[in-house]
């Protein structure tokens, strides 16, 4: 875990490098059965204007009411963001005027949020890491959606998702290049589903993300920021970050000056473009919702979902590597996506011997499994080996009935056709033969017919790798590696 | 006729369970006063025939032995509160011809308890208004005239067809509502009885929103032993609006005719304005005289920042009105004006829909929370609120039941005569009253004499958090002293 620090990529101008400096606000769609100030459902793809409350409507005299369950998400991703939580927070109104927005307003938290200062641990290639820090995450309504394409003179407004619940998440601006930014989203991403208090689906629009770029001579005075808007891809957000900061700097190096300003990234462009500028910021005259009391907890409610919480994927991580000796890496693979990890605990959980094996199951998980379903564009849940098959081929390694090798043709039987592996191994005569006095005749058969190598191997003992092949190709795979190995040396006397 | 609609409420209640008469004709002769008082502009929708219905469900409970603590007394909705399948309208353009599919929790309730709807009331358009000259219906006309004079007068508002149709006996009592003074200024102009309860105490759910923190709802009836009986059925706990109290609701009924003996009634010196009327001051002092009389013990207290109230409550009230009546757009209900792009259609709805008052109010409520200005009046407003509360709270942790006021300034005036230029001269209207919303208080206006006009003046009573029950045991004495008041007819 003692990961060494990697410098941030710089970008070369022509005046020399630049640094970015870069803050995330993420807002992600609270896991709740209802909205956030009414009972209407939160089900995604409903035909239009099906979940929506008086309260969503916007009828006169329609007041608010906070749902619970989404309180309690919103402090669970607190802890699980290591964060402040804050016992009092206050709703505000932020007020404009569009028309999926029936209130006039949305209700959010503006000066005092739900949850403060936190802070994030990512992980970057080559087992580099970096803490980002949490600001602060709110919580605050989803607008509704504008159909502009259902007819020639009119829009449309669907209301489904107003005031489906959100929460956002805002990073201070201590990420350096797109590769943090990346791994920041993906590291949250995964910390919201080991919660469970965001999906995480970035297609349907459960996780978006505004990215704030500006850039700098490295350690310098803070350049101007533009805001890049509504992102819901990891790799846009890399490509966007990446474009937007070789404009600045070009900009600024051609004698010009940034203005602060909104953007949006077009994928197809690969570029970011003017949405609008400062001047034409709204002012949202925000104000503190008379309709809602001051939100309020104890300490005691937030110990509560504090001892409640699952394990998250850095203690998870800890956990493989020391109990399971894994590589850093490897623990970062397994952990990276819940279902993964779930995975490879259910195969941990279905060993034998799990001390001794464990970390050869992870090798499993890893290489032959991922390996193959990435190979296939298959996703874990879709698996057709499932980890109690997994685990009973990594007994059978580990037990030494098999070995890797005839293992991996277990695997393969056992992908393509299914089955008990236990069971094939025994009909199919895959088992490892330790039987040491065949070993030994095919061991005496090589070392007579080979007497120039005999000789080579007592000279180089290296050399007795050679016979390992032999013997190993003459049992047909099936020869215990270790008991061949031992054999061989005694008899060639090295 | 006549006998039937000039009776209280408690009155017909016995004569209900008595079956000296039936909910339908009590309901009939209501509809029948209301035909014959449109000159006084009361109503904005009579509902005849849900009336009857109504009453004759009811009369079909009450054989039952079933009734309800109000079986069968019709009474007036002000059109703030959503009534199902009944046209709400708030008094707005902007609402059109809006029919709510849902029902307020204050009119389910005295549904709940047997009342019977004969329709729905004037008011100034969104409550924003002291006279109820802002409503676009037109105004309402006050049923009292100065002596020997046909001016029209004012009913005060923004409750004044509520206000007018309890005095003018079309209705045996009425919902209101007061942000700033809207039951107690009207109440104090047509002689009628108008309580303001604790905020918190009524649910919000349901009733048109001009300013959330301030906005409760109330009775207007015709004395205090009605309006506590109308009290009773329009409080309570709401889980639908978060800033209703879950308390009992005690039977406020119960507190009339207790003895006020003992208590301590506080007299604000700060209420004693540069150039009250003398009647007004006069009054105050009778008002004070009857409660020493009745046993209560009278103090001089102070409420330092009483001068700071007016201007932060026209601060505090536009501020939330401007985001409340966001909603307003054109959008999803109320009147459309089409426009070249969205932003036209908003500016030609809401500068077609809103009346001259609720724009300036909006327009204010803007400025107000803008960036730049916010600290210097939406926040310094909130701290004037807080002191203002706290003055209130040393009075009361010093002892003090109640506090007694004049209600208004001065007694209604004519339908014109105010705030054509200057509307500062309008909002003074509410100096008595603003302060209790800004604290969160209940009051009640009683009336309590006439000035020299022959107009109808009222006092003040201003109680603890949720004791309406002192409010509805003191009135009584200033209404036993005082005596009622009728105007008389003359539409």
């Amino acid at each position: 875990m003692n990961a060494t620090v990697k410098p941030a990529k710089l970008i070369r101008g022509v005046t020399g490098d630049w640094e970015m400096v870069i803050g995330l606000e993420v807002h992600a769609q609270v896991t709740s059965q209802s909205k956030l100030f009414s009972g209407a459902s939160t089900e995604f793809g409903g035909e239009p204007n099906t979940h929506v409350s008086l309260v969503d409507a916007a009828m006169p005299g329609m007041l608010p009411v906070i749902n619970e369950e989404c309180v309690r998400q919103a402090v669970r991703t607190g802890l699980g963001l290591n964060a402040q939580i804050n016992l009092r927070s206050v709703f505000d109104r932020k007020n404009y005027f569009y028309p999926d927005s029936p209130q006039g307003y949305q209700i959010s938290q503006y000066k005092s949020p739900i949850v403060g200062e936190g802070v994030v641990e990512v992980e970057l290639d080559g087992g580099h890491s970096v803490s980002i820090g949490i600001e602060r995450l709110h919580l605050e309504q989803d607008a509704g959606k504008s159909l502009h394409d259902q007819s020639p003179t009119m829009s449309y407004v669907d209301l489904n998702r107003c005031g489906v619940a959100l929460m956002e998440i805002v990073s201070k601006p201590d990420i350096r290049d797109a590769e943090q930014a990346k791994a920041y989203v993906t590291k949250l991403r995964s910390i919201l589903r080991y919660l469970g208090t965001c999906d995480g689906d970035m297609e349907k629009g459960s996780l978006r993300a505004d990215v704030n770029v500006s850039v700098r001579k490295p350690g310098g005075p803070l350049g101007t920021r533009c805001e890049i808007k509504n992102m819901n891809s990891i790799n846009f957000i890399g490509q966007a970050i990446e474009y937007e900061a070789r404009r600045q700097i070009e900009i600024i190096e051609d004698g010009g000056v940034i203005d602060q300003e909104t953007r949006l990234y077009d994928p197809g462009k690969g570029e970011t473009r003017s949405m609008r500028s400062k001047e034409e910021a709204h002012d949202y005259r925000y104000f503190p919702d008379p309709d809602l009391l001051p939100l309020e907890f104890s300490e005691a409610y937030v110990a509560g979902l504090k001892a409640e919480l699952p394990e998250l994927p850095d203690q998870k991580k800890a956990r493989f590597i020391e109990g399971f000796g894994l590589s850093p890496y490897d623990a970062s693979v397994l952990v990276a996506e819940r279902e993964s990890a779930d995975f490879y605990e259910t195969v941990l959980a279905a060993l034998t011997d799990k001390a001794r094996d464990g970390k050869l199951a992870a090798n499993w998980v890893i290489n032959e499994l991922f390996g193959r379903l990435n190979k296939e564009g298959r996703d874990i849940a879709g698996s057709p080996v499932s980890a109690v098959q997994l685990a009973a081929i990594v007994d059978l390694i580990g037990e030494g009935t098999i070995s890797g090798k005839i293992a991996k043709d277990l695997f393969e039987i056992v992908w393509q056709e299914g089955g008990d592996p236990r069971a094939l191994v025994e009909t199919r005569g895959m088992k490892q033969v330790t039987d040491l006095s065949a070993i030994e005749k095919v061991v005496d058969d090589i070392i007579a017919a080979n007497p120039d190598k005999v000789a080579q191997a007592k000279a180089k003992p290296q050399l007795a790798g050679w016979f390992v092949g032999q013997v190993m190709k003459s049992s047909g795979g099936k020869a215990n590696p270790q008991a061949v190995n031992d054999l061989l040396k005694a008899k060639l006397g090295i | 006729m006549t006998d039937l609609i000039s009776m209280t409420i408690a009155e017909a209640r016995n004569g209900l369970a008595n079956k000296s008469f039936t909910s339908l004709e009590l309901t009939d002769a209501h509809l029948a006063a209301i035909e014959a008082a449109r000159a006084l502009n009361a109503f904005v929708l009579e509902t005849p025939d849900k009336a009857r219905a109504m009453a004759r469900a009811i009369d079909a409970r009450i054989a039952k032995g079933e009734g309800g603590p109000l079986a069968g007394i019709p009474l007036g909705i002000k059109d703030l509160f959503a009534t199902k399948d009944v046209r709400t309208t708030a008094c707005s353009k902007i609402l059109g011809n809006f029919v709510p599919p849902y029902e307020s929790t204050v009119t389910s309730q005295l549904w709940r308890d047997g009342a019977v709807m004969l329709g729905k009331l004037n008011n100034d358009e969104f409550a924003m208004g002291s006279s109820n000259e802002t409503s676009c219906f037109g105004p309402v006309v006050n049923p009292w005239r100065r002596e020997g004079s046909n001016t029209s007068l004012v009913p005060g508002g923004s409750s004044g067809g509520s206000a007018s149709a309890v005095a003018a006996l079309l209705c045996m009592g009425a919902t209101a509502t007061d942000t700033g003074g809207s039951i107690r200024q009207p109440a104090a102009f047509t002689a009628t009885v108008g309580v303001k309860p604790t905020y918190g105490r009524c649910s919000r759910w349901g009733i048109v929103a001009f300013a959330s923190s301030l906005d409760q709802a109330g009775p207007i009836a015709r004395t205090v032993r009605d309006s506590a009986i109308l009290m009773r059925s329009m409080a309570g706990h709401d889980p639908k609006d978060t800033t209703s109290v879950d308390r009992a609701v005690p039977d406020y009924e119960a507190a009339i005719g207790k003895s006020v003996k003992g208590m301590k009634i506080g007299i604000p010196k700060e209420y004693r304005l540069d150039g009250m009327p003398a009647e007004v001051e006069k009054l105050w002092t009778e008002g004070a005289a009857w409660l020493k009389a009745a046993g209560a013990e009278l103090v001089e207290i102070s409420l330092p920042h009483t001068k700071y109230a007016l201007p932060a409550y026209y601060i505090v009230a536009p501020a939330e009105a401007s985001s409340n009546l966001a909603r307003y757009d054109g959008v999803r209900y109320g009147l459309r004006v089409p426009g070249g792009s969205i932003g036209e259609m908003y500016e030609n709805t809401r500068a077609e829909g809103f009346g001259d008052e609720v724009r300036r109010r909006v327009m204010i409520g803007t400025y107000v929370l803008s960036a730049g200005y916010y600290d210097a009046y939406y926040l310094r407003a909130q701290k004037v609120r807080t002191l203002i509360k706290k003055d209130f709270e040393d009075c009361f942790a010093k002892g003090v039941n109640a506090i007694l006021t004049p209600a208004t300034p001065s007694a209604a005036f004519g339908v014109g005569e105010k705030g054509g230029a200057d509307p500062v001269e309008m909002y003074l209207n509410d100096i008595f009253t603003v302060t209790v919303n800004m604290a969160g208080l209940p009051g009640i206006a009683v009336p309590a004499g006439k000035d020299v006009q022959g107009l109808p003046l009222g006092l003040q009573l201003i109680g603890r958090p949720f004791d309406e029950e002192t409010l509805f045991s003191l009135g009584e004495v200033v209404e036993q002293a005082a005596g009622r008041f009728t105007p008389e007819r003359w539409w």
